[in-house]
């Protein structure tokens, strides 16, 4: 446990960890996504009365935070840790600690802090309370309570914990480039995978993305999913992934600038208003 | 009598509800406990805790009341609903006169059976400002999962639980046992006592008083600065904050990496405040390359990957301040101004843009009139609001105008410009300066006047419970520096000039300058001056002046600080009572005094002094000299006092008796010149 994890080591301890904790271990869902909350193992499973728990990888994309590969901390792709336990264990804090203990964060060396943090996600029409929780001043996860998801209250409110991977292995490995990470123990470093995509995506996200294209898009993502869910049989997960592309592609819109505050607003609020009728549907196929 | 102790214990409450939640704790079980008479109460609060102690009662008597029912007459249901409410039945009743009495006993309980039956509910009932639920499907919920509920009368456990119906509340019950610090010292301990709790929790390295905390944290880091010759830079808010986020208070001291020491201050302390809640420290008055911090342990290591790792964080904080403060240097801040008319300020009152043009020309306005120069006025201004668009002051609003004037200076603008657009908010707050030099006073004083001016033309008026665009705050500004800097201008035109340039204009700007006054009054009032007799100098006369205003009205509060200003109160207060009861009977006595009636040599005497006064206090107030003005009015307080001690107002004669109650009216008349002196108190 002691020694310094690579970037692949740390997930690879992490799903020891919480597969032992009795969480099922998904591979990350192949839409793309803004952040881990998004997967259906989350936004979908969080809903309803029957237990989950379940881990997995999510690759998170931010397009406005794209820097060309030049800023050492930020990224427009990046990989989250998430975890969901429905119903809340009543130990979750501590297995939460544990999970850090076994990255190589020994909370008697370390100052763990619990800093509040009113999660709330509107494009989900999800809000959820919990804390930063802190390693000697560093945000090293985001710890919620799941209050609400897509407009509803949660029957049993799930536990979700999400780690910033690239910012975790940064702090483990002592290291202030995320570029310069140890990726595999063997010499191969995050750059070496990442930097070229960093480069050529910041181009897409700023100035290439075709922004007609990506209304149209929009809106064809908008209609498929109300399309999906018309009807004597909805479908609400191929509708949920309707839901997950306009959401990115908004995000996209977002960053290439073309959205004034107003029409940020009426975007939020339209997808949002999918993504409940999504979560409706999931309900009323059972859960 | 016994010793009633409660805490819950649960996950960290979040530092900004600690201390109202322990307050509400002992407010609602004062409440709920009323008939154990609880006494001696102390409330506890910290990151995973609210806790409180009390002396009580041991129990309450048995009580006996007659309640009085329906009239014998009424209806059975009504009957049937009393004898229901009070869970008697009809044998219970007797009769008196037409109603039905019932005579209920209250048996009397001990304490803990008074406890165990309030706490469920009070529980239930707790008003944090934002509840959670969590784990199964229980409908209790508590600002983070609750964990323990500890209950004790004496040591005995005061046994409930949060069952209700078929909600299995969680399976929480109370007990008798706590817990220390999360990692030093972890597992449960039996309480028997407040005494015994909060000094084992030491033991456990868990400080339950949060002021003693603060003081750890303070006086910690003030030493841990001092080692490294430096101070700290006083932070209450920051402080309880802190106290808030740590049961067991471990101050470090971090250093800052010299790469960043070019950053200003003001951003290495907002980053380090706002993201961090790192202490900023000083040296030899600039910025320390030391920062302070507390930490929740006492690490093995002594603290040392603790503070690599938080010198660390605070590197990645400052090298995005660092790529904020280059990107938004690279353009001119006057180059900005076209992005602000695509930022909303209000929905109602248009765009950055907007703003920023009103503010420059008001500012040039007021420059006018206190000579500053109007060119540099209207500059700031029209760049007060521009590094809206900048970086930096996205990552930290609470830098806007601070770092505007930063860019101004970077491009070269004349200093008084660039302090201007500092100091446009200013003062932020009751102990924050105001601005001293003319063009920085004339862009906040428009900027405030242009806030005042537009919400009240679009109905944004503060109310009693609400004020959200600190519409009071503004006021306070304004008054702030035209007082201390005794600027003499007329608010009526500004307010109209502000008022005009907004997208609806026109309001009628009495209730507005109404307003202002009124904070003035409020301010005059917590500084312990008499208020009362600003309220009197208003009553001869709105006047938007304050400058002129306040000096009457120190004039006024002057005069009435000697004895003969006391004197002639009470003489002018005798004429208004005599008037106000005489002036019932036979309506107003405003007729000129008839010189042909005055009989009595006090009569004539007073007459004569007020034939002098009269246009002598008006001479002086309008050469706007009121000490000569209340001068003259003190004179009247000899003639007016053996008036009083010699004549006698209801004279048989008509006549007589009413020339009298003229002279005393007339006598009134001079003075409201000067004051409504009805309006005095004491």
């Amino acid at each position: 446990m002691a020694s310094v994890p690579s970037f692949q080591d740390l997930i690879l301890r992490l799903h020891g960890f919480w597969s032992r904790q009795g969480c099922i271990i998904l591979q990350p869902y192949d839409v793309e996504m803004g952040a881990g909350t998004f997967h259906p193992a989350t936004t979908l499973r969080a809903l309803g009365a029957k237990p989950w728990a379940a881990a997995y990888v999510q690759p998170s994309r931010r397009p406005s935070d794209g820097r060309y590969g030049e800023n050492p901390n930020r990224l427009q792709h990046y990989y989250q840790y998430q975890v969901i336990m429905k119903p809340s264990p009543a130990d979750a804090q501590a297995l939460m600690l544990d999970s850090f203990a076994e990255i190589g964060l020994d909370p008697l060396l370390h100052d763990f802090r619990f800093v509040e943090d009113d999660w709330e996600s509107p494009t989900l029409g999800a809000w959820g309370l919990g804390w930063e929780v802190w390693c000697d001043g560093m945000e090293v996860g985001q710890f919620t309570y799941f209050q609400q998801v897509g407009g509803i209250p949660t029957v049993l409110p799930s536990f979700e914990m999400t780690y910033g991977l690239e910012r975790l292995a940064m702090y483990v490995q002592n290291v202030e480039n995320v570029y310069d990470l140890d990726f595999n123990g063997r010499g191969v470093r995050y750059g070496d995978v990442f930097l070229r995509a960093e480069q050529e995506y910041s181009a897409f996200n700023f100035e290439r993305a075709d922004t007609d294209l990506l209304q149209r898009h929009f809106q064809d993502a908008e209609r498929e999913c109300a399309a999906l869910l018309d009807g004597n049989r909805r479908l609400a997960l191929p509708a949920y992934d309707q839901c997950i592309k306009a959401s990115h592609l908004f995000n996209l819109l977002d960053a290439r600038g073309v959205i004034s505050v107003t029409e940020r607003a009426s975007y939020i609020g339209r997808v949002r208003a999918l993504a409940k009728s999504c979560c409706e549907a999931w309900l009323e196929g059972g859960g | 009598m016994p010793e009633f102790f409660l805490e819950l214990f649960s996950e960290e409450i979040p530092a900004r509800m600690q201390a109202r939640g322990a307050e509400d704790l002992v407010r609602l079980v004062g409440d709920a406990l009323a008939a154990l008479n609880p006494t001696g109460t102390r409330a506890f609060a910290g990151p995973r805790r609210i806790a409180m102690v009390a002396t009580v009662a041991a129990g309450v008597a048995e009580s006996r009341s007659a309640e009085r029912g329906p009239r014998r007459s009424a209806p059975a249901q009504a009957v049937d609903g009393f004898l229901r409410k009070h869970g008697a039945t009809r044998e219970d009743l007797r009769e008196e006169g037409e109603f039905w009495i019932l005579d209920k006993v209250t048996p009397g309980a001990e304490a803990a059976r008074v406890i165990a039956a309030v706490m469920p509910g009070l529980l239930r009932r707790f008003p944090w400002p934002k509840s959670m639920r969590w784990g199964g499907t229980s409908g209790f919920t508590w600002v983070r999962p609750l964990r323990r509920i500890t209950c004790l009368l004496d040591g005995a456990v005061v046994a409930f639980d949060l069952r209700d119906g078929t909600d299995d509340g969680h399976g929480l019950t109370s007990s008798n046992l706590s817990e220390g610090h999360r990692f030093l010292s972890p597992g449960e301990f039996t309480v028997t006592s407040r005494a015994q709790w909060q000094e084992e929790l030491r033991r456990r390295h868990v400080i339950v008083d949060a002021a003693e905390r603060r003081t750890l944290i303070a006086d910690g880091v003030t030493a841990q600065a001092a080692e490294a010759g430096c101070a700290v830079v006083d932070d209450p808010g920051l402080l309880d904050e802190v106290a808030g986020l740590v049961e067991w208070p471990v101050p470090l001291l971090g250093r800052i990496d010299d790469a960043y020491m070019d950053l200003p201050a003001e951003v290495m302390q907002v980053s380090m405040r706002v993201n961090q809640r790192y202490f900023a420290l000083r040296k030899d008055g600039k910025a320390a390359a030391h920062f302070a911090f507390a930490a929740n342990i006492v690490a093995r290591d002594g603290g040392v990957a603790i503070v690599a790792g938080n010198e660390r964080v605070l590197r990645a904080r400052f090298a995005d301040a660092r790529h904020f403060w280059d990107l938004d240097r690279a353009a001119r801040l006057e180059s900005r101004l076209p992005a602000l008319d695509g930022v909303t300020f209000h929905a109602k009152l248009g765009t950055q843009g907007q703003r920023a043009a009103r503010i420059a020309a008001l500012a040039a306005d007021i420059a006018r009139l206190i000579g500053a120069d109007p060119g540099l006025a209207e500059q700031a201004g029209r760049l007060a609001k521009a590094d809206l668009t900048t970086g930096m002051v996205g990552e930290f609003p609470e830098l806007q105008g601070v770092m505007g004037s930063y860019y101004a200076r970077h491009d070269g603008l004349d200093s008084a410009v660039a302090d201007a657009i500092a100091q446009h908010y200013a003062p932020r707050g009751p102990s924050d300066p105001i601005p001293t030099a003319k063009v920085a006073m004339a862009v906040a004083l428009a900027d405030k006047l242009d806030t005042l001016a537009g919400f009240f033309a679009v109905g944004e008026k503060p109310t009693g419970s609400g004020d959200p665009y600190a519409l009071r705050r503004a006021a306070l500004g304004v008054i702030r520096i035209i007082r201390d800097s005794a600027l003499r201008l007329a608010l009526r035109p500004l307010l109209e000039a502000a008022d005009g340039r907004h997208l609806a204009p026109g309001r009628d700007l009495d209730d507005l300058l109404g307003f202002l006054i009124e904070r003035l009054r409020v301010q005059l009032r917590a500084e312990g001056a008499r208020h009362d007799v600003l309220a009197a100098v208003l009553g001869a006369g709105l006047d938007d002046d304050l400058v002129r205003l306040l000096a009457r009205t120190d004039a006024v509060a002057a005069m009435l600080g000697t004895e003969d200003g006391a004197n002639l109160l009470a003489g002018y207060r005798r004429a208004a009572n005599i008037l106000r009861i005489e002036e019932k009977r036979d309506g107003p006595h405003g007729r000129p005094v008839d010189a042909s009636l005055l009989r009595l040599a006090e009569e004539s005497a007073l007459a004569e002094v007020l034939d002098r006064a009269d246009p002598s206090v008006r001479a002086a107030l309008a050469a706007q000299n009121f000490p000569t003005a209340v001068a003259r009015l003190a004179a009247l307080r000899p003639p007016l006092d053996a008036f009083f001690e010699k004549v006698t107002v209801n004279d048989a004669d008509p006549a007589l008796r009413s020339n009298r109650l003229a002279l005393l009216a007339r006598a009134r008349a001079v003075m409201n010149l000067v004051a409504d002196f009805s309006k005095i108190e004491g």
